[in-house]
This record gives C-alpha cells, sequence and structure tokens, in this order.
C-alpha cells in the first residue's frame, strides 16, 4: 500500500531526502507547550530522524497517552496518524495496532507520570512482549499539566518549585527495561540534540521493543535549584557514555572521531550503527553489565547517557506469536472464513 | 442384599428425571459425568447437563446434574433431585436431603454407611466402588479414574442406558488407542456386572430409546462464541483469565490452531496476547481496531468494571471493538463460579459522561455463534464497541442446540473505511463528519494515503475534522450525532422475538438470554393452570419497535431476569419511557439458573393477587 511521494511545492533552498520530502513535512501543528519546553526539542529531534532516515511520514503510527508529552504527537508527523490514548495506557494501544499491521513503524510517547505510574504496568509487559517499537518517555520527574507534583522518576531528596522535598525513592525506567528484556535501551537529554536524533534514528532501525528514556527539564515547574531535573543540573551530571552516528546502508558517511573509541554494530536490517565510545570498557551488547554500569555511575550521582544496551539480533512479538507475513488487517475472507464444510465437520463432531 | 434398603416403592418414570452427581473436584470425575449425559443423547432423549463447581481447583465439592426430559425441557427443573450419585462425604447430608420423596440415593458402600445416615422414603442403593476397583487396579490413579467409569457400568444397568452408545463414544473419545478402549469398557462391564448380580435391575427410573434429538449439537456457548469469532473474521484477541470467561479465549486459540494456520507457511492468520490484565486486552483490542484488524476480548462483570475508561474512549473517538461478557454473580468478587445476569447496566451504560452501548444477547449456542460472527460486523458498521452477553448457564455448560450454519456467500461488512482510492479520487473526508444521515462517520487506517486521510485520534473533544474543540457547539454536535448512530444501531441489532399464545392474552412476559429454557417451560406450567401468556424475547440493545409495541399490546407485563434489581426492566423503562407500574419485575437471583417452577409460582402468584 506505499504510496511513492508526491513531489508539493517547496522553498527551492529547502533540502529533501530521498523521497523527495523536506522536514516540513515531517512537523505537525504548532505546539501549544511552554516556550523552552525540552519536549519540543524532542519533537524537533523525531522529525530530524525520521527525515533523515528517508521514512514516508505516513507510514509511522505515532500513539502517546496522557500529559504534556502525550501531547506532542500532535505537533510532529501531521501526515501520520496519531492516537492520543488514556492515561498509562499507550503500551496496550500500541501492541494492538503493531499485532493488526507489523508493516508500520510505531512510535510510542509517553512522560514519567504516564509510564512509571499510572502505566507502570503497561511500560513492564509491552518491554517484556518485545512489541517491535520506539517508546520515548520524556522525563521530567513533574506532573505539568496539573501544576507541578513529583512524579515516580523524581529523585528522593529533589525538591519542588514549592519548596517540598520528594521522600520517595525514584523510579529508573532505564533499568527496568534492561531488566524486562527490552532489546535496544537508551537514556539522553532533551537539550543534546547530537547525542538523541542518532539514537532515535537506531531506534527507529531496530526490529524490536526500543527503549529511550530522555530526560527534559520542565521550565515551568522542574528547571529550579534542587530540581535533579534541570537543565543546569542533568548538564553537570550527564555521564555520556557514547555518542553514535547511524548509517542507514550510505557507506560514504564519514564519522569524525579520535581512532580506537569506535564500535561498530550491525542492526538486523543491514544499517549499522557506529558508536564513539567515551568510556571504552563500556560494552553495549552486555545486557548484565549494562545494569551494573548505570547502578555504579548513578550511586556516583551521574546520569548515564548514550546507547546502553542493544541487541544485534532482537526477535519481536510477531515472531514469538509466528503471525502471518502479510498484517492481519490485510487478510479477507478467503484467509479468515474456514467456510461450510469446515463448519459441517464441526457439527458431526457434536453430536 | 448389601445395603438395598428397599423400604419405599420408588418413582416411576421413563426419559424424565433428574440424576445429580456429587463429586469432589479434581477427582477425575468430569470425563465420566459428560459420558453419561452423552449417551443419553445418544439414545435420542434430551439431556441437559449443568456443572455447580466452586472456585476452587481441588478437594472441594463439585456437583453434575442432569435433567432428563424426552419433551425436550432444558431449564433447571427446580426442586429436589430424582436420583443422587452420592460420591462426595463431605456434602452427604446436604446431598441426601436434596432427594425427592421415593427418589433414589446411589453410593459407594465399601464402607456402609450408619442407618440414621439415611432418610426413610428413599430407596438407597449401595455398590462397592471402591472395592472392585481397589480389587481390580493396582495403581492409584488407575483405582481413582476407573472407579469412575465402574459407577458408570454400574448406574447404566440400574436405569438401563444402552451400552452400545456408551462404548460408542468410548470408541470416538479414544480413537486409535484401542488398549484405552478396552480398559475402559472392562470397567464398564464389572461395574455392570456387579449390579446385576448382586440388585434388582433396573430401578424405577428408567431410558428408552427416543427421538427428541434430531440434527441438534451439543457444546457450550463460550465454545460456539470463539467459532463465531473465527468465522466473524477476528484476528486479534486480547485476554485476561477470569471465570467464567476464560474458556471462550481458550476456544478461540484452539479453533484458529485447527482453522487458522496457513497451510503453505505454517503462519498464524491470528494473534492471542494473553495480557496482564483486563485494561491491557482492551487496551490491545481497540489499537487493533483503530488499525483495521477485528479484535475482541472476552471478560466477566470484574474485567468489564476495569475496562470502563477504555470502552469510553473506544465510544468517544469511535473505534470498533467486540467485547464479550460472561456474567457471573457480583458484585466485587462476588461468586465467580454463579450464574447471573447483573451486566446489563453496566454494560448499556458503560464509562463515565453520557454512552449508550449495543449488546447482543444470545439465549443458546447457536446463536452465541450467529452474534459472535454478527458483533464484528456491526462493530465495523458502527464504529463502537459491541457487548456480547452471555452467562456462565450459557457459556459453561454443553446443551443441546440447532447445528452451527453459515454462508459460503458471506462477506465481512467492513463499515465505511476510505480506500487510497477513495482519498486519491479527492472524495472529501472529515472523520467526524455526517455524511450519510445515520450518525455514522468515514474512517481511514493507519498507512493508507502519503498526503492524505491521516487525523488524530483523541479522547478529548474534537470538531467534525478530528481538530481539538472545546466549543460547546462542537462537543454538542458530536454527542448529538452519537446518539443518531445509537438509532441507526437499533435496526441493525438482532430483533426481539414475539411467541404469541394460542389464546388472546393480555398478559406477557418479556425475557433474554439463559432464562429462555424456563420460560418456555413455565408457560406450559401455567397453561396448564389456565394463565395464557404472550412471550417477548430480547436479543438486544438499543431495542427496536418491536418491543414498545409488545408493551403497549398488554396489561399485565412480567420482566424476568436473574438479578436482583430488575436492570433489563430498569432499561427499557429508561429508554423507552414506560410507566414503572406497567413492568413487574420477576427477579431469581441467587446464583443458581432461573427455573420453570420458580417463574411459573412468581407470576400465578402475582396474578392471583390482583384478582384478590
Amino acid at each position: 500500500m506505499t504510496f511513492m511521494s508526491k513531489p508539493k511545492l517547496h522553498h527551492p533552498e529547502l533540502q529533501k531526502n530521498s523521497l523527495g520530502y523536506t522536514r516540513r513535512d515531517y512537523e505537525g501543528a504548532i505546539s501549544t507547550l511552554c516556550a523552552g519546553c525540552g519536549h519540543d526539542s524532542i519533537s524537533a529531534a523525531i522529525v530530524r530522524a525520521c527525515f533523515e532516515l528517508d521514512l514516508p511520514p505516513h507510514r509511522i503510527a505515532k500513539l502517546s497517552g496522557i500529559g504534556c508529552s502525550s501531547k506532542t504527537p500532535n505537533y510532529f508527523l501531521g501526515a501520520s496518524h496519531g492516537f492520543n490514548s488514556v492515561h498509562g495506557r499507550m503500551p496496550s494501544v500500541l501492541t494492538g495496532a503493531n499485532l493488526a499491521n507489523r508493516d508500520l513503524i510505531y512510535l510510542g510517547v509517553s512522560g514519567d507520570g504516564d509510564s512509571a505510574s499510572i502505566g507502570l504496568g503497561q511500560f513492564a509487559h509491552a518491554m517484556r512482549r518485545g512489541v517491535n517499537m520506539v517508546y520515548i518517555v520524556e522525563n521530567n520527574g513533574v506532573y505539568g499539566l496539573t501544576k507541578g507534583q513529583f512524579s515516580a522518576t523524581s529523585d528522593k531528596g529533589a525538591k519542588s518549585k514549592r519548596g517540598i522535598v520528594n521522600s520517595d525513592e525514584a523510579i529508573n525506567l532505564v533499568g527496568m527495561a534492561l531488566q524486562l528484556g527490552a532489546t535496544f535501551v537508551a537514556r539522553s537529554f532533551s537539550g543534546d540534540k547530537g547525542q538523541l536524533v542518532p539514537l532515535i534514528e537506531a531506534a527507529l532501525k531496530h526490529r524490536g521493543a526500543a527503549f529511550i528514556d530522555c530526560i527534559s527539564p520542565c521550565v515551568a515547574f522542574n528547571n529550579h535549584d534542587g530540581s535533579t531535573k534541570s537543565f543546569d543540573y542533568v548538564r553537570e551530571h550527564n555521564a555520556a557514555v557514547n555518542y553514535l552516528d547511524v548509517i542507514d546502508t550510505k557507506p560514504e558517511i564519514t564519522v569524525d572521531y579520535a581512532p580506537g573509541m569506535v564500535e561498530t554494530i550491525t542492526q538486523h536490517d543491514g544499517s549499522m550503527i557506529q558508536l564513539r565510545k567515551l568510556d571504552l570498557e563500556y560494552d553495549v551488547n552486555d545486557r548484565v553489565s549494562a545494569m551494573t554500569y548505570m547502578q555504579e555511575r548513578h550511586a556516583a550521582g551521574e546520569i548515564v547517557t548514550g546507547l546502553l544496551y542493544a541487541d544485534p539480533n532482537p526477535r519481536d512479538l510477531h515472531s514469538h506469536l509466528k503471525t502471518s507475513d502479510l498484517p492481519l488487517n490485510a487478510l479477507q475472507e478467503d484467509a479468515l472464513i474456514p467456510g461450510t464444510a469446515a463448519l459441517t465437520a464441526v457439527n458431526a463432531g457434536l453430536r | 442384599m448389601l445395603q438395598q434398603l428397599d423400604r419405599v416403592e420408588g418413582l416411576q418414570r421413563i426419559n424424565d428425571f433428574v440424576v445429580k452427581f456429587a463429586n469432589v473436584n479434581g477427582s477425575g470425575s468430569a470425563s465420566a459425568n459428560a459420558l453419561f449425559a452423552k449417551s443419553i443423547l445418544r439414545m435420542g432423549i434430551t439431556a441437559t447437563p449443568r456443572n455447580i463447581f466452586p472456585s476452587n481447583i481441588q478437594g472441594l465439592p463439585t456437583w453434575y446434574e442432569v435433567r432428563i426430559s424426552d419433551a425436550g425441557h432444558m431449564a433447571a427443573r427446580g426442586g429436589g433431585v430424582d436420583l443422587m450419585v452420592a460420591m462426595n462425604p463431605q456434602t452427604w447430608d446436604q446431598d441426601v436431603r436434596s432427594i425427592e420423596p421415593d427418589g433414589y440415593l446411589f453410593y459407594d458402600n465399601t464402607k456402609p454407611m450408619p442407618l440414621e445416615k439415611f432418610r426413610t422414603d428413599i430407596v438407597v442403593i449401595g455398590v462397592p466402588l471402591t472395592e472392585i476397583t481397589n480389587t481390580a487396579y493396582k495403581d492409584s490413579r488407575q483405582r481413582q479414574l476407573f472407579k469412575n467409569i465402574v459407577g458408570l457400568g454400574a448406574l447404566a444397568a440400574l436405569i438401563e442406558i444402552d451400552p452400545a452408545a456408551i462404548e460408542q463414544l468410548l470408541a470416538e473419545q479414544f480413537k486409535g488407542r484401542d488398549k484405552l478402549i478396552a480398559a475402559n469398557v472392562q470397567a464398564l462391564h464389572m461395574g455392570r456386572d456387579w449390579v446385576r448380580q448382586h440388585l434388582d435391575c433396573p430401578i424405577g427410573l428408567t431410558l428408552r430409546h427416543a427421538d427428541s434429538v434430531g440434527d441438534r449439537i451439543f457444546i457450550d456457548g463460550n465454545s460456539a462464541a470463539a467459532l463465531g469469532a473465527v468465522y466473524g473474521g477476528a484476528t486479534v484477541c486480547a485476554w485476561y483469565p477470569i471465570t467464567p470467561s476464560s474458556s471462550l479465549a481458550e476456544g478461540f486459540i484452539r479453533y484458529c490452531n485447527r482453522m487458522r494456520v496457513d497451510k503453505a507457511t505454517g503462519k498464524n492468520n491470528f494473534a492471542v496476547v494473553q495480557a496482564e490484565d483486563e485494561m491491557a486486552s482492551i487496551g490491545i483490542v481497540i489499537g487493533a481496531a483503530w488499525n483495521g484488524a477485528r479484535a475482541f476480548t472476552a471478560t466477566s462483570g470484574p474485567g468489564i468494571s476495569l475496562m470502563q475508561e477504555f470502552i469510553g474512549l473506544a465510544y468517544f473517538a469511535e473505534i470498533p471493538a467486540v467485547i464479550f461478557d460472561v456474567q457471573r454473580a457480583g458484585p466485587s468478587t462476588g461468586m465467580p463460579t454463579r450464574t447471573q445476569q447483573s451486566d446489563i447496566t453496566s454494560c448499556a451504560y458503560a464509562s463515565h459522561g453520557d454512552t449508550k452501548h449495543v449488546l447482543l444477547i444470545p439465549d443458546d449456542p447457536f446463536e452465541c455463534f450467529e452474534f459472535s460472527a454478527l458483533a464484528f460486523d456491526l462493530a465495523d458498521r458502527l464504529q463502537t464497541p459491541i457487548f456480547v452477553m452471555l452467562d456462565l448457564e450459557i457459556g459453561m455448560n454443553d446443551r443441546l442446540s440447532k447445528p452451527f450454519i453459515w454462508s459460503d456467500s458471506r462477506r465481512f461488512d467492513r463499515g465505511k473505511v476510505m480506500t487510497t482510492q477513495d482519498l486519491e479520487d479527492g472524495k472529501p473526508f472529515g472523520r467526524y463528519m455526517d455524511v450519510d444521515g445515520d450518525g455514522i462517520a468515514y474512517r481511514t487506517l493507519p498507512g493508507t494515503h502519503p498526503t492524505k486521510g491521516a487525523f488524530f485520534t483523541r479522547g478529548t473533544s474534537k470538531d467534525r475534522m478530528a481538530r481539538y474543540s472545546e466549543e460547546g457547539a462542537d462537543y454538542k454536535e458530536n454527542m448529538e450525532r452519537l446518539l443518531k448512530k445509537h438509532d441507526t444501531a437499533r435496526l441493525l441489532v438482532p430483533p426481539a422475538i414475539e411467541r404469541e399464545s394460542k389464546f388472546p392474552t393480555k398478559i406477557g412476559a418479556i425475557y433474554y438470554g439463559s432464562t429462555s429454557p424456563a420460560i418456555a417451560e413455565a408457560n406450559l406450567l401455567l397453561e396448564a393452570q389456565g394463565i395464557h401468556m404472550d412471550l417477548l424475547r430480547i436479543r438486544g440493545f438499543p431495542f427496536g419497535d418491536e418491543v414498545s409495541r409488545f408493551i403497549e399490546a398488554h396489561d399485565s407485563l412480567f420482566v424476568v431476569e436473574q438479578n436482583r434489581d430488575g436492570q433489563l426492566r430498569s432499561l427499557l423503562i429508561n429508554e423507552m419511557e414506560i410507566d414503572p407500574k406497567k413492568l413487574v419485575k420477576i427477579v431469581h437471583y441467587d446464583g443458581t439458573p432461573v427455573s420453570a417452577r420458580f417463574i411459573a409460582s412468581a407470576i400465578a402468584a402475582w396474578l392471583a393477587k390482583g384478582a384478590s
């Protein structure tokens, strides 16, 4: 059903990708979030990643739950179908959508309230099922739409804008995703476009459950002294393990980094991720050491970012369920109705 | 003569009595019980079994009650039991108490019961089943399993079940495993021979070959609904185990493994996910249906409660969904293994805000199959959740039913979906625009067209172009259209069926679902008393005009239901502006299936009170 792109009228200087789309074709409605919101930077990163990967916008389905982050799918990929579902339940809706049509790309956008509180169960089960998706949590540690309450990812000891200190332990979604079997796990920062865009690209190329925890400061309620999700705090405590470049069968891309710090991962579809390693010891294919490393750095007060784990040969829910290669929503009567002869046999067996 | 206390004459009945087996859960009695019922069916006699079981895996008492009725009555008869097969010492006293005067008690007298444990007005038949099996078998598991078959052999001799019928069933069940067939037949003969040698056969309750079964099939409603989902084109099933609905989802898996695996590739033309809870189940269904697959979940009352928010989303964002609610006794955990029709209100008005949903209410396995397949067409056509309302009585008990039918020329009604070509041709698209005047708007599926037809699905208010809107006028227009769509559904759900009395009458009874066989029999009991009623069976909601016509045409109207509050009666009053005084509530809600005797006496008593 994929249509070739149709050229539209564009400003002649706008760069086009191989499908003939400009960056503009990947944008959405104008954001109604606060000026300077980290979420808008993530939307911009999604737009850029999809443009650079030459993805036809209409072959992406974007789904979300409820909250500031979940409003963002309206602000990117305007030519894609979107689904703003109910609070904390995006993973199940996305799972169902994915079961119905395995040929689309599924982008789930959620927040820390949506995924770590009300939706923690659905987050966990979508990861462990291996739903082929990109799941981005825009993590600001706060409930913005309801005016600044702590969320479940707020760090213990963090201070709210009104001076209240959070006494509950923070839920570490990256640690959970690793433990639950997600096959691509990363963390980034909305203010670090250089790291975030290639991470989203690599996640989009990954054929399994890909999770990105993106720290995204809330300029209205969580960007003050005492916050552990403010721009300043994250910049100061960011411990990036790597930066990457996604090479989508375009080997002419040259990467600029110091020799001896590069690791190449070939994904299942043939695309390559080149990691510019900042920590030479870090092994991105080792789930257990990823968990250990992250906990150690966390204890030292650092926020580990970068690609933390990737399984080069992931299996997804469809491969577990052995579903037909043709999307289930494309199957017709001939494939679905067993017919009268079969029914007569059923009847005969029931007498 | 061992324990046969022949103090009374004993009931004398042919092809018309009730046998009840008192067993211990997990003792392997189920297959012998089923064999008992099926062999009677093979003799051409209508037999209707019911499992009465606790919420437990092993150890607690279970019962299996079989109503044998050559007249074709399939409802629970009500009252006592004619022959009690008491295999559970734990429930001995209550089992003995439940026997009709002059009825029969069959028990394992390897350890004889003291005389004071019996009643003087019943016939006691003792057969040393444990002793027989312990002598014949060494292995403890064999002893346990074959005891049930030895018992069946003994019973068969006592009430004259045709041995050929049982042996034929065994041959079919264990086809290809000749040793197993021979071992079972041997056990059967052991019981039969002992009884023939030691007791007077037959007793007063006997079976004769008859012709009241015809070409009917014998199946439970959950399996029938599962098969209907296969024929209805369901490809995605998401469910969370809950009694009494689990066997519906499991039935779908079973049939799909048989009928939906592509022969060439070995791949599945279906996907089933056992979700983490009911909210995820309905979420998966909604996601799949939004993306154009036919999807369903099966649940019971507590699951419906958990799904409320999502149901509202599907209603308001207009996404197809099929929900099978196999009802049990509520509220809360209630009685999970007992039957009720108590989710009518919670389904008809599920979720917060103003909502109304479409209900389909089958009354037997045939309709479970039909309405299940229909539900997927209606969900696509109406772009809204469709509830198929079963209950434990229909869902979990095997019963006789018309054979399933299908037409190979039948095509799915996929509803109003814009194709790539429609969009390419420039056909105007507004997701929530009522183009045809029936309240149903056109939708597009994700991925259809590169530049046209994309929209944002949301649970928030929106305008007809699917743009976020908090304008009162946009909101009201949408809500009014949803009401119009609900009115369109009125013409699409199965109409109520009227059964007119032989004599003109102003008395009418309205009922639905599993009450069907009891009301049919109650009608005969009342006719015998000179009370004539017209009957109306509701099969769907919203109600059609035939329902209001029926109500207008009668002076005394009884609404017979299996819940405390008369939920369908309330729905009739609320939706059709009926004077509440006009509808008399007849309710049975103790968790057991309603019986003809109960309905007949309640109606007769009410009429007598009115006359006095």
